[in-house]
């Protein structure tokens, strides 16, 4: 095919803009991970020097230990419960055609399109009516809301790629359903369960909204941890602020790329979303 | 003589109702308790106010300009950036989707969808600060004699959501291009289509519906931008977007009737754009885009 040189000037701008929007994208990251490693940064290009006493601020004085220890816990339950209840939902949902089908689907989709922040604060109120709302339970019944459905949806098309004739020659051998679950399922279905229940653990660290909204003092999560200290910038020097941004990208990022290594890209968002 | 009836439980079997199908009951009763009894409770709450009769919250919210202006000043901010999102995600998907090797720039541009607003927003006070890398730059080149105020105003916010946003319309927009058969553009070269025509009459009319469901999420995501508006904009002024005023409402003054108003109307803004969005997407193609067997 001919491809005239308007053709070429169009292809050379979009390249241009996508490598603008990268190279800016990587600088605003490596600009934060420089500044948590400078002693003094003013109107050079680089610090006066490097050192690592902002981490060990952040780990002595910030609490940070703390910080992570609530986010290991509220994410591992958050993992832990979407997994057990979302999975065998999926199967039923997979497997069964029943009155109403259409409707719980759609009561599964919604979690998922509606934005946190507009379910978020009625969920708050009735949290704290509930006196769940700051405490650590509050927290992980709302990050429940998006993961739950999520896993359910993400692992449904994973069940149907199974053959059902495995399953019936599991029952006609007498298995029970919990066997047939514990025995031939899971074991099938580990390379979904790990996509779904890794995609659902980098967005409940990640997961900003819901846990600012019920979150007390003693149950906040890294993100949370973060923003309070972006907003209150001043109180502590910059360089400790970045420094906690960089632990909290590094504990994301490495799970990103572990659940990248199960799914596409492209799937954490189509997955997510439709 | 009468037939015996099958039993109930083989009549349930019949309908798709036995052991299995129950194991969704755990997840239906959580979303139930925990997503829909809320909102329901919500809407009751906000026509119980603190003071006056039902419908008091909603009066005040559309007399009190600080209050009503948040609409305006979401929408100002929200549907620019989707537009800006969603019209660039399409021809970088369109050329996106002749690459061989996708992988590297998609998981490049996952990464800001996966940290977040909180942390762009951090990145952003960083990079472009006055003394940032990017001023600096900048001045360098001699295209600026001062520091460019990119922070604490519109343009922090707008910019936040368009290092989260447009990754996520992107990556969506390509699904859905590599989902339209490539031999139906073909098909339209080999009858002597230009680029520029087969762009318009053969993907763009495949892609409508697609786009204009990408429309509608990127819109509801833009529409309730929040920490960013807070941390690089203004949340005094000019981002003052409404779920600053429903976390006010709520979280600072204690009027959860107030907050739930709010959280109602965002929501009824919300859904009003995507029936509009959906509604006209009925109006458009929606047979195979991809072809053969399905």
């Amino acid at each position: 095919m001919h491809r005239g040189l308007s053709e070429r000037l169009w292809a050379i701008a979009i390249w241009a803009v996508v490598l603008f929007f990268v190279v800016n994208l990587l600088a605003m990251i490596a600009a934060v991970t420089v500044d948590s490693f400078g002693t003094r940064w003013f109107n050079t290009w680089l610090p006066a020097g490097f050192t690592g006493q902002w981490y060990a601020m952040v780990w002595n004085e910030f609490g940070l230990p703390a910080i992570l220890w609530v986010t290991v816990e509220v994410v591992g339950a958050v993992v832990l419960i979407s997994g057990l209840i979302g999975v065998p939902a999926a199967y039923a949902m997979a497997r069964r055609n029943f009155p109403g089908k259409q409707a719980v689907m759609l009561l599964f989709l919604l979690p998922l399109l509606v934005p946190p922040i507009t379910y978020g604060i009625p969920l708050a109120t009735v949290l704290y009516r509930a006196h769940l709302a700051g405490t650590m339970n509050g927290v992980i019944l709302a990050n429940l809301v998006p993961a739950l459905p999520f896993v359910i949806l993400v692992m449904i098309p994973f069940v149907e790629q199974i053959d059902p004739r495995v399953e019936a020659a599991a029952r006609v051998f007498g298995a029970g359903t919990f066997r047939l679950f514990v025995q031939v399922l899971v074991p099938l279905l580990t390379p979904g369960i790990l996509a779904a229940l890794l995609l659902v653990l980098v967005r409940t660290i990640a997961m900003f909204e819901l846990t600012f909204l019920t979150a007390g003092t003693d149950s906040q999560t890294l993100v949370v941890a973060l923003y309070y200290a972006v907003f209150a910038a001043g109180v502590r020097p910059n360089q400790s602020i970045d420094a906690m941004a960089v632990v909290y990208m590094v504990t994301t990022l490495i799970w990103l790329l572990i659940a990248l290594r199960f799914v596409n890209p492209t799937q954490i968002v189509t997955r997510a979303k439709q | 003589m009468r037939q015996a009836r099958p039993p109930l439980r083989w009549r349930l079997r019949e309908m798709g109702l036995d052991g299995v199908t129950l194991l969704v009951v755990p997840g239906v009763l959580f979303v139930l308790a925990l997503f829909i009894y809320p909102f329901v409770y919500g809407l009751v709450l906000s026509f119980h106010p603190k003071q006056g009769g039902a419908w008091a919250n909603y009066v005040t919210f559309f007399s009190n300009p600080y209050l009503y202006n948040t609409i305006s000043t979401t929408l100002g901010i929200a549907i620019p950036a989707t537009l800006i999102n969603v019209v660039a995600s399409v021809p970088v998907a369109m050329r996106v989707r002749l690459m061989k090797r996708q992988r590297l720039l998609t998981t490049i541009l996952v990464i800001p969808i996966t940290l977040g607003t909180v942390m762009v927003a951090e990145g952003l006070l960083t990079f472009l600060g006055p003394r940032g890398w990017f001023n600096r730059l900048l001045l360098l080149s001699g295209l600026v004699s001062s520091p460019v105020g990119l922070l604490h105003n519109y343009w922090g916010v707008m910019l936040s959501l368009v290092i989260t946003g447009f990754p996520f319309t992107f990556l969506l927009t390509l699904s859905y291009v590599t989902g339209i058969d490539p031999s139906l553009e073909h098909a339209g070269a080999m009858l002597g289509a230009r680029a520029r025509q087969r762009f318009f009459r053969i993907i763009l009319p495949l892609l409508a519906p697609g786009l204009a469901i990408t429309l509608a999420l990127a819109f509801v995501q833009a529409f309730t931008v929040f920490p960013s508006a807070i941390l690089v904009g203004q949340p005094q002024g000019t981002t003052r977007v409404i779920s600053i005023a429903a976390y006010q409402a709520a979280f600072e003054q204690y009027d959860y009737s107030l907050a739930s108003a709010i959280a109602m109307l965002m929501a009824l803004v919300q859904v009003v754009i995507i029936v509009l969005l959906l509604g006209g997407r009925s109006l458009l193609f929606r047979g195979p885009a991809s072809s053969g067997k399905g």
